[in-house]
């Protein structure tokens, strides 16, 4: 048999390595946008339009569209998302309806988003007669973002110590003034940290928006109006192989908002949690 | 409903000492409160339904057999059959989990067992991270740099399942490694000293005391990991080629059923639009099956533990 010790020493070193690569590939993929796009961001690429076949200049309005799609879902998922997660974690006793619930929501989270998108495009854009818009994309990129929304929010109510709440209804407060003056303002810091993730996913995603909001560049006013978002931009630059400064700098402006995104929930819950 | 009546109970119970206007009042939140946690339900009908009507009637039409097992797929002349296409899916899917499992895995166990907390504290984060990059700029990268060391490998143009294999491995090593270390995590610490007390060799102790431990919950996690590759679309489109059709090597050109909805959307109509819905509500039962298969399974052990 081989000495126990040697096999230990190989094993670990192989532990090693499989860490280290996952971190190497990691620090490989976000050098690499970075170190290409940096020389392509300046004021004139982000704030002005597109111009010509090649789409050469700004690619302010698929900034835009991305902002404005991603404010609207969150607007119309986190109150409904939040109220779901207070059923769960205070109202519902465990039993089979709940077990649905849990599962229904554990289903969105794994949709594959070309379902999500070919979704959206059969109810909102076509039966419901809303078209290619904003509206459409943040309804179907709000079925994708719930479940995160949802569960985010339910841990965070959970891990709020139960004698906050025996403290409200000592004082007579009954369910709701407990859930609304006491538990959930606790939970806050976690909640306001999985929107923040949750709208992280809703810039980068692809195939649910081009199905929704269309291709056209345009800068979007109103709801009902038409886009390019981001991740459509950098898609069509990189597959036509046209204009790969432009792609870089749209990969890298896109990669700064969800790192960002990621980050500014991290430092949000961190500052939070020692307060 | 058993479980609502008993609670619908117990709180006019605890409510017998408000007033009837606060007592409505509390129970109509309540009830609104359900019908938000209903919307995730309703989610799941919609696209079940919308997605379901549209792709139906080529089942009706095409027959299912000649659909899911015919081995051409020629829109132009009407000929629907995906079996290339679900070829292409699960060959991508297989290849991906075979170099990102152990990737994984192994990065899973390096940061519960050998890291030390400030590794772990840098390590962990990091590869939360790569999740949260969007699918297009894997895609780029894999277009842009995995794509030509490919070709030069493989004497050939670079887009096919190699390509595919390497930047979905990428893809999905975070799903699979920080469940695995969240399963890894929720093993009692005694259990370790018990086998480093025996004699145990680290890796010993992870081999053969950790790893069957924490089976389960990794089983799951590559399950998870499998339903993101099958998936995925983006960034599978942009390295795989594009060709809906059987591949002479796994260097050449192929499609799945996510990059074939998304190259032929854009001008399908009729029957060929319809069987695009039709493959979209294939891997929306396929996900969603995964999602029961990791249900079963944590139910399983749940019984085995309490038998």
């Amino acid at each position: 048999m081989i000495n126990k010790n040697i096999t230990n020493a190989v094993a670990l070193t192989l532990l090693w390595i499989a860490a280290v690569s996952t971190v190497a590939i990691l620090s490989t993929v976000i050098l690499y946008v970075v170190l290409n796009g940096i020389g392509e961001l300046s004021p004139k690429f982000i704030f002005t339009w597109p111009e010509g076949v090649a789409a050469e200049g700004g690619i302010w309005p698929t900034i835009v569209s991305t902002m404005y799609v991603t404010a609207l879902a969150m607007l119309i998922v986190t109150p409904i998302a939040i109220l779901a997660a207070v059923y769960l974690a205070e109202y519902a006793v465990q039993g089979r309806l709940v077990a649905i619930i849990r599962f229904a929501a554990d289903t969105l989270a794994s949709v594959p988003s070309i379902v999500m998108g070919l979704f959206g495009l059969a109810l909102f854009v076509e039966a419901a007669g809303i078209g290619f818009s904003m509206l459409s994309a943040a309804l179907a990129l709000s079925f994708l973002m719930l479940p995160i929304v949802m569960r985010a929010t339910e841990e965070a109510i959970r891990s709020v110590p139960k004698y906050i709440r025996w403290g409200s209804y000592g004082l007579g407060a009954t369910k709701w003034q407990t859930v609304s003056r006491s538990v959930l303002p606790a939970a806050m810091p976690r909640i306001i940290t999985g929107i923040i993730l949750s709208t992280g996913r809703a810039v980068g995603e692809t195939a649910v928006v081009i199905y929704t909001m269309g291709q056209a560049i345009n800068l979007p006013l109103s709801p009902l109006d038409s886009g390019r978002p981001m991740t459509v931009h950098l898609y069509l630059l990189a597959m036509e192989g046209i204009n790969l400064p432009a792609a870089y700098g749209t990969a890298l402006l896109l990669m700064i908002l969800i790192l960002g995104f990621n980050l500014g929930a991290r430092y949000f819950l961190h500052r939070n949690r020692k307060a | 409903m058993s479980e609502v009546t008993s609670a619908s109970t117990n709180s006019s119970r605890g409510l017998r000492l408000v007033s009837r206007l606060t007592y409505y009042k509390e129970m109509a939140l309540k009830n609104l409160f359900l019908v938000c946690a209903g919307v995730a339900v309703a989610g799941v009908f919609l696209i079940f339904a919308f997605v379901g009507i549209r792709g139906w009637p080529i089942f009706v039409e095409v027959g299912p057999w000649a659909f899911l097992a015919g081995r051409e797929w020629n829109p132009t002349d009407g000929v629907f059959g995906i079996l290339p296409l679900v070829y292409g899916s699960v060959v991508v899917m297989l290849g991906a989990l075979a170099i990102g499992t152990p990737l994984a895995v192994g990065a899973a166990v390096f940061l519960s067992e050998i890291a030390t907390p400030r590794i772990r504290g840098l390590v962990r984060p990091a590869v939360e991270l790569l999740a949260g990059i969007p699918s297009v700029i894997y895609g780029f990268f894999g277009l842009i740099i995995l794509r030509p060391i490919v070709a030069n490998l493989t004497d050939g143009l670079g887009f096919g399942a190699v390509t595919a294999w390497l930047i979905l491995a990428i893809m999905i090593v975070p799903t699979i490694a920080t469940l695995s270390e969240d399963a890894l995590r929720s093993i009692p610490p005694g259990i370790r000293e018990a086998s480093y007390a025996m004699g145990a060799t680290t890796w010993q102790t992870i081999y053969r005391v950790l790893v069957p431990a924490a089976k389960i919950g990794i089983i799951d996690a590559v399950i998870l990991g499998m339903g993101r590759a099958i998936g995925e679309t983006m960034a599978v489109l942009m390295v795989v080629g594009n060709a809906p059709v059987f591949p002479e090597t796994i260097a050449d050109p192929i499609a799945t059923l996510t990059t074939q909805i998304v190259m032929d959307m854009p001008y399908a109509t009729g029957d060929h639009r319809t069987a695009l819905f039709g493959m979209a509500i294939i891997l929306f039962l396929v996900s969603m099956g995964l999602v029961a298969l990791v249900r079963l399974i944590s139910r399983f052990q749940t019984s085995m533990e309490s038998g």
